[in-house]
């Protein structure tokens, strides 16, 4: 077993029912956001975006999560009061899929950092602007395994058994193979 | 750069297809502000009194108001004006939800469209690229509907759309756009279907310029923190449970029937479970916290959004039980009809049926039960079929057509344009002003920053003025003078309603929602907009140096500038007087005495329009000018009004101890980046 350790998890909460869909969210995410900070207003620049189905009662607050060069291999749809919406509709990833999450001028990512900044916020923007209890911020102190430390020896341990194994001359073309790969 | 405005409009000419980016004077903004303003000051321009409104001379605007795409909380509203085919006057209609904003970030301030398309289309703008589409695949698709199959079409949920359905593409007056959950009704419904004009969808990525961003974020976030605890801002009224001062306030049926003390516990609690059934939850606007509108869905059914008078006022109108509203409601939205005059024109006819006037030769297989006489009456309507071709021109006009005494039973309306059904005891005079001579022809678009009533108690009603930060003082004065059970003085009651017009004509030219401003001053006296803080945020906004004597001074202009627009169209002293019924008791003489002190406070002439030198100290004497060429004037009228002040303001501090506690106060991450 390994050591454990002390790690705080960041955690934007949303209680979907209680969002009305002002989009007030995106607004102050990309007001500080902005360089120079608050220069602008433009909820298009936000890095959390209300989804909005009035006709099917939905309104859905979502946030910039991963970056990813390739989309989905094949997507699942849901089915909410009836209505069918595929997998992008809620999803947080920013893909070549959509133009979610997005600088509308650049294209470049934007992705939700929790407002990390200097001095630091007690709490999202987003989370602030929110008057709904909507979004709420949570903070938690979880212990993790540490990450095992990397031992020398036992490497060199394991790439004697591979040389015995396979010869020093494969292991040597498979390595430096590798390494060309990046 | 220009700040807060985009500085381009959209010119459409559906007559030859032709779309135009044009650019707008700068001076405008400094002269009217924008949204309500310069669209009044365009129409002024371009359309002369002999246009009718169905005439592709008349405009269709819609406008996004000057701190619209900002921070500013709850500037959202989308201003529409043409020439209403109701009133023939200047329509004054607006909409909430997000289609300015969008419209801004699009790079445009107004859609001025003219002409005629010479099929049903829609307009789509995405930025910079603009183009009217076939809409034939969309002819008498709901409005709500509508909406969701151009997203569908584009490829895009983000698109803002604002549509018509049925009732509009058949010219009906009491229509409404339908965009969101909101709707814009008062005339420019039936304007846009005469147009060929099915929708307008937009999506906009651009950023809107302003001159202080910093400053204006600072105040729109503590705003924002301030609206959303402030209990005095917001339509409380569109979900409280208790709903007695509607019931027993507002008059049923053809609004003439009063029912004091049909709310009960029992009523109430049946109300309670229905509307918890039914209900989504609560929503909003862009940028503002206050749920306003209720969005209900049946089971199986799209959802729709109903607002504090629309869930009450078919149930009041058909005195059917509590529920009929819910149910009509999700049908009268899609055929996009608006819910306060068609509702009332709907049991204007039920009562003229009842009482022999109208006969079953014009109602063939009308039925007994009141549900179903308004369902009815409702698809005759929207399709102007028999006796629905006429009561689609609203009640006024359907009256006179009808004829053989049938105007005696239509008395809800001023102007021509139906009231708020309510049936009160003496003429108050304040009131009376307003619902006379209010440009924007109904009373709930002109009142709300004076209380209607005084607190009982002198120590209590002094607290009240200590922090009233909203008022100028001599509005302070008026209210402690005011005993309980009197009327104001006349000359308070001009002040009074001189005060509460001014504050929506602010909101309407910037674009900010009267919940939040005009509407909420009479409660509390700390709206999260006023008189003082709003030169504040217009110059964050536009960097331009006003203080509250300015943006009065320019409120007042565009009310002359709208005044103009219907003196030309006819407009006249003979017109301005409130419902034949709306009290019980009139005084006619002190009527007449009022309304002659309010036009010369105005300084207007004594049949209600604007003198010369009037308009001239108001940068206006172009329109003097036009108004003595056609004979209005003869320019030799000397009224003219005096200046109010709104001095002496309350201190910064002050303004900011209304806006939230120090314990409250907002943490805001400065520097980095």
């Amino acid at each position: 077993m390994g050591e454990k350790v002390k790690k705080i998890v960041k955690t934007i909460k949303v209680n979907l029912d209680e969002c009305n869909g002002c989009r007030t969210c995106e607004m102050v995410c990309a007001s500080f956001h902005a360089k120079p900070r608050y220069s602008n207003s433009n909820p298009n620049r936000s890095r959390i975006r209300v989804v909005i189905d009035e006709r099917a009662g939905v309104w859905v607050p979502i946030r910039a999560t991963d970056y990813t060069k390739a989309e989905c291999d094949g997507r699942r749809t849901y089915t909410i009061k009836g209505r069918e919406y595929s997998e992008c509709s809620f999803c947080g990833t920013i893909c070549p899929a959509r133009d979610l999450f997005k600088e509308p001028d650049s294209g470049l990512p934007l992705k939700c950092d929790m407002c990390e900044s200097d001095p630091a916020l007690e709490e999202p923007m987003c989370v602030q602007a929110c008057g709904l209890n909507c979004l709420t911020y949570e903070e938690e102190e979880v212990w993790v395994e540490a990450e095992e430390q990397v031992k020398p020896a036992e490497i060199e341990l394991s790439l004697k058994s591979l040389v015995d194994k396979y010869g020093m001359g494969k292991l040597a073309d498979i390595v430096a193979r590798m390494s060309q790969k990046g | 750069m220009r700040y807060a405005e985009t500085g381009y409009n959209l010119e459409v000419d559906l007559t030859t297809g032709n779309i135009e980016r044009v650019e707008t004077d700068p001076e405008l903004v400094e002269l009217h502000l924008g949204g309500h303003g310069t669209a009044a000051r365009i129409i002024w321009e371009r359309v002369p009194p002999e246009v009718k409104p169905f005439d592709p001379e008349n405009l269709l605007i819609f406008s996004a108001g000057l701190l619209e795409g900002t921070s500013a909380p709850g500037a959202n509203r989308t201003i529409i004006n043409c020439i209403s085919p109701v009133t023939n006057y200047l329509a004054h209609s607006m909409m909430g939800g997000y289609f300015g904003p969008e419209l801004k970030m699009a790079g445009y301030d107004k859609i001025i469209f003219r002409g005629k398309s010479p099929k049903l289309i829609y307009l789509w703008i995405h930025n910079d690229k603009v183009e009217i589409r076939d809409a034939s695949h969309l002819r008498g698709v709901g409005a709500q509907r509508t909406a969701e199959m151009i997203r569908e079409e584009l490829g895009d949920p983000r698109i803002q759309v604002a549509s018509i359905g049925l009732a509009g593409e058949n010219r009906v007056y009491t229509a409404s756009i339908e965009h969101s959950h909101s709707s814009a009704s008062r005339g420019p419904a039936p304007v846009m279907g005469d147009k060929n004009i099915k929708a307008i969808a937009v999506r906009g990525t651009k950023d809107v310029n302003v001159f202080n961003a910093e400053k204006l974020f600072e105040m729109s976030f503590n705003s924002l923190k301030s609206v959303a605890k402030n209990p005095n801002v917001g339509d409380w009224m569109a979900y409280t449970w208790d709903d007695s001062f509607h019931h027993d306030n507002f008059s049923w049926g053809n609004s003439r029937v009063r029912r004091k003390g049909y709310w009960s516990a029992e009523l109430q609690e049946r109300w309670k479970q229905l509307t918890k059934r039914l209900l989504n939850r609560k929503t909003g606007c862009y940028n503002c916290l206050k749920e306003c509108k209720l969005s209900i869905q049946h089971p199986g059914q799209p959802a729709y959004g109903a607002k504090c008078f629309s869930k009450i006022s078919w149930h009041m109108c058909s005195f059917d039980e509590l529920d009929f509203s819910w149910e009509i409601l999700a049908v009268a939205q899609e055929y996009g009809l608006d819910n306060f005059s068609t509702p009332q024109t709907i049991a204007l006819a039920v009562e003229l049926y009842d009482n022999g006037i109208l006969t079953d030769e014009d109602m063939p297989d009308f039925p007994e039960n009141s549900k179903e006489r308004f369902y009815y009456l409702l698809e005759k309507i929207v399709r102007r079929e028999g006796i629905g071709d006429i009561l689609a021109n609203g009640s006024y006009a359907a009256a006179r057509q009808i004829g053989r005494g049938a105007e005696a039973y239509e008395h809800n309306t001023i102007k021509k344009f139906e009231q708020l059904p309510l049936k009160l005891g003496k003429v108050n005079f304040p009131y009376f002003l307003m619902f006379s001579t209010g440009e924007k022809i109904n009373i709930t678009q002109i009142q709300g920053s004076y209380p209607q009533d005084p607190l009982r108690n002198p120590e209590k009603r002094q607290k009240f003025c200590d922090g009233w930060v909203a008022a100028p003082e001599r509005f302070k004065k008026f209210y402690m003078e005011w005993e309980p059970r009197t009327d104001p003085s006349m000359e308070a009651s001009c002040h009074i309603c001189d005060w509460n017009e001014t504050m929506h004509y602010i909101d309407d030219a910037v674009g900010t929602c009267a919940f939040l401003s005009s509407f909420r001053g009479q409660f509390g006296g700390k709206p999260a907009y006023h008189i003082y803080n709003f030169p504040k945020y217009i110059n964050a906004a536009t960097g331009l140096n006003l203080d509250s004597d300015d943006v009065w001074q320019i409120a007042r202009r565009n009310r002359n500038l709208v005044r103009a627009i219907n003196v030309g169209r006819g407009m006249r002293r003979a017109d301005e007087k409130p419902p034949e019924d709306h009290w019980k008791v009139r005084l006619p003489e002190q009527e007449q005495e009022l309304l002659s002190m309010y036009y010369k406070f105005k300084g207007w002439t004594d049949d209600g329009i604007p003198t010369k030198p009037t308009l001239d100290k108001l940068d206006l004497g172009f329109v003097a000018d036009e108004l003595i060429r056609r004979g209005i004037l003869t320019g030799e009228e000397t009224n003219v009004y005096e200046e109010t002040t709104t001095l002496p303001a309350p201190t910064d501090e002050q303004l900011e101890a209304a806006l939230y506690s120090a314990s409250e106060k907002v943490r805001m991450a400065q520097g980095g980046g």
